[in-house]
């Protein structure tokens, strides 16, 4: 064993390797999906039904991170949790709210909604919303990377229910033989889930107490990481994206969070309001019922902290840009409400493609 | 053969024959706490029998008196209802609950192909008493993934039960006779009919097989409508009526097996035929009974027939693109006015 070597605690890095810019940015696309979430359930709430759907709040420090530590012609492919990826590849808040409702100006003329919104332009082809259903469509676009010999690479976005189905299993065990330039991006949201007994879903019912052995039980390799520590989410994302870069094959990388309890019902709620980000400083001005939530489980919270500690902004930047976030998300719902629905002959358009 | 449901004890009330009213979700899950009850050997696997709304709450009563017997299996569809078809096979009277309709495609090789031949596989040694559960069809946003009503492609599979209630009555009747029948029966609900309201008799009878159900007699028009499609057909027969057009509404109930006499008696007495259903068009539910009617009696329709069903699009979200391609009262009513008013067939 080589000899521990000694970290002074002031030299243990704690934010991503990035310039300031780029953190600054990963801190205003956390905020950006916290707003639209936050609203798009006030929003659920007023009615008219969306239906059925699902929010990112929680979960902000993996996906923004690990997308970050890509290359933008890389593809990624989500579930039914898609809404938080699509707004940090950049699609208009507008256009993806307008899609939740509905509206011929969604991202996909309304045909999608909320479970199925996608952009291909912006390398997010499709979304699934049956749970394991999208991780062997991923291995897939990756053996097609692989076979036009580019170097782009390819991403399952998947939550830890989808180790349940069998899919993703028989996709671990194909990109393992075959070497595919995938990763697989287990989001584990499952601790502490209320589930069943909140009539929500029940937590996740797998026999294997560790993930990743069912990845390394075919050869791929896993790494777990704290999901709410967005350096390690970061670090992680770009070794596995090396190595699926250099021929290395998969990995699979599991990012554990405390599920958000607003998502611990099968409809989300905001228990307890809007995030305030004086919960960040001043944890016990945080709702009693999600105190130890925010204070200890909130990443968006933990890496405002960081950025703060880091002197990388302070208190007021932090509210501008709470601000210019907040004011984009009023400004989709307003384009989302006030743009018209589809025309109904349209329904018959698109089920091959070259129809519109 | 058909009685229909109006026929049944003439003179008294519902009331004065100690009917019950009740919510289809909770006719429901009467009949399954009975079955549970009566039958040690009932198991369930999964849990999510009544869907995504406010009514699921009904069903933690039975989950909680018999957690042995009500399994919450991970979601691993082929997985679990492989399971269900074994146990089946050794001796239980299984029902697997796919919940949405759509997930039973994770499961196909275990229903199509597994179950539904294994009698027949068997030279008819074995018997696989499995009742396959899920809710179909347009819920309000379900959009392409989670609006299937996949019982024509299940129908095209021979070795498999086909039961599609569209009443409190008629589930709490049918269910139990789901589970004895000793086969691979799909029972087919939708998210719709749950809050429905019935009447339910007081001493629920097993409602048998094949046994078609009348749910409006009338002279001039038969339409034949399953599962919440005969609740759309019930509300344009309303609208019909007032414009003077008296329609005779047939609900099959179950489609394998059929009964053909109800249908096709129905359809002699009317010369006119609309059928209506949420599968899609081309090899749908309608499109089979449709088929039917036409090489059973021809001879008797006055003019052709008319098909109301789901287009052949996948659904899509936006609740305007979704109504349009709805069974909708609306769509059901012109369909029948235009059976009256059309051309009838020359033959000469
Ligand atoms: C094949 C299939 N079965 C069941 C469902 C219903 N369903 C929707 S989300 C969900 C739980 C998914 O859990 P997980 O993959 O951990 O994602 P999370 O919602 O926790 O992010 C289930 C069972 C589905 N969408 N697809
Ligand atoms: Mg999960």
């Amino acid at each position: 064993m080589p000899p521990q070597r000694f970290e002074p605690e002031s030299a243990k890095k704690v934010l991503p390797d990035l310039e300031k810019t780029g953190l600054i940015e990963l801190l205003h696309k956390m905020l950006l999906v916290r707003r639209f979430e936050e609203r798009l359930i006030r929003l659920a709430e007023e009615g008219p039904s969306f239906g059925h759907y699902h929010v990112y709040i929680g979960q902000e420090t993996i996906g923004i991170p690990a997308l970050a530590a890509l290359r933008p012609t890389d593809l990624v492919f989500p579930t039914h949790r898609n809404h938080g990826y699509l707004l940090s590849r950049g699609a208009d808040p507008g256009r993806l709210m307008a899609e939740i409702l509905g509206k011929q100006t969604g991202l996909n003329g309304g045909k999608a909604g909320t479970l199925h919104a996608s952009a291909p332009e912006l390398g997010i082809p499709h979304t699934s919303a049956i749970v394991g259903g999208i991780v062997p469509i991923a291995a897939g676009a990756a053996l097609a990377a692989q076979l036009k010999g580019s170097n782009q690479i390819s991403v399952a976005l998947f939550g830890d229910g989808a180790t349940e189905e069998g899919a993703t299993f028989e996709a671990l065990n194909i990109a393992s033989l075959w070497r595919v330039p995938v990763i697989f991006l287990c989001e584990n949201n499952t601790e502490e889930a209320l589930g069943a007994a909140a009539g929500g879903y029940p937590k996740s019912v797998t026999a294997a107490t560790d993930l990743g052995s069912i990845a390394r039980s075919v050869g791929v390799p896993a790494v777990v990481v704290d999901g709410t520590d967005t350096r390690a989410v970061f670090t992680a994302m770009s070794e596995a994206a090396e190595r699926a870069r250099t021929s290395g094959g998969p990995t699979f990388v599991e990012a554990k969070v405390v599920r958000w309890p607003g998502s611990n019902p099968l409809w989300p709620e905001l228990p307890a309001g809007e995030t305030e980000l004086r919960f960040a400083w001043e944890p016990e001005s945080a709702p009693e019922q999600l105190l130890r939530w925010y204070r200890d489980q909130d990443g968006l919270l933990r890496y405002l902290r960081e950025m703060l500690g880091a002197s990388l902004l302070d208190k007021d930047d932090a509210a501008e840009i709470d601000s210019d976030v907040r004011s984009q998300v009023e400004a989709a719902v307003r384009f989302a409400r006030n743009s018209a629905y589809p025309t109904p002959d349209s329904a018959y358009l698109d089920v091959f493609a070259g129809q519109s | 053969m058909a009685k229909s449901a109006t026929d049944v004890g003439v003179q008294q009330s519902p009331h004065q024959r100690g009917d019950r009213e009740l919510t289809y979700a909770e006719a429901l899950v009467e009949a399954i706490a009975e079955l549970m009850k009566e039958d040690p050997d009932f198991l369930i696997i999964g849990s999510y029998v009544l869907g995504l709304g406010p009514m699921r709450a009904l069903f933690d009563e039975v989950r909680h008196e018999y957690p042995k017997r009500v399994l919450d299996p991970p979601t691993a569809e082929i997985g679990f209802t492989g399971f269900g078809v074994g146990a089946a096979m050794n001796g239980l009277h299984v029902l697997v609950d796919l919940s949405t309709a759509s997930f039973i495609f994770e499961a196909f090789p275990q229903v199509v192909n597994e179950a539904a031949n294994a009698s027949y596989m068997s030279g008819g040694r074995l018997a696989v008493p499995i009742v396959f559960h899920f809710l179909h069809g347009l819920r309000g946003g379900g959009a392409a993934q989670h609006s299937h009503s996949p019982q024509a492609m299940l129908w095209n599979t021979p070795g498999l039960q086909i039961m599609m209630p569209s009443s409190p009555a008629d589930v709490r009747g049918m269910l139990p006779t789901a589970i004895k029948s000793g086969n691979p029966t799909v029972f087919v609900d939708h998210s719709k009919l749950m809050p429905v309201r019935g009447y339910v008799p007081a001493l629920p009878k097993e409602i048998p097989l094949g046994v078609a159900d009348i749910k409006r007699s009338g002279r001039d028009v038969t339409v034949v409508a399953t599962s919440y499609s005969v609740q759309q057909s019930l509300s344009a027969c309303k609208t019909l009526a007032s414009e003077g057009i008296d329609t005779e509404l047939v609900d099959p109930r179950t489609v394998v097996p059929l009964d053909r006499q109800t249908i096709l008696e129905s359809v002699a007495k009317t010369g006119r035929l609309v059928v209506v259903d949420e599968t899609h068009r081309s090899c749908g539910i309608a499109s089979e009974i449709a088929a039917i009617a036409s090489e059973e009696i021809l001879d008797a329709l006055k003019v052709p027939i008319i098909r109301v069903t789901v287009p052949d699009v996948p659904v899509p979200f936006s609740p305007v693109l979704e109504s349009e391609l709805d069974t909708t009262p609306e769509r059901i009513a012109a369909a029948v006015r235009y059976q009256m008013t059309r051309k009838q067939i020359n033959r000469l």
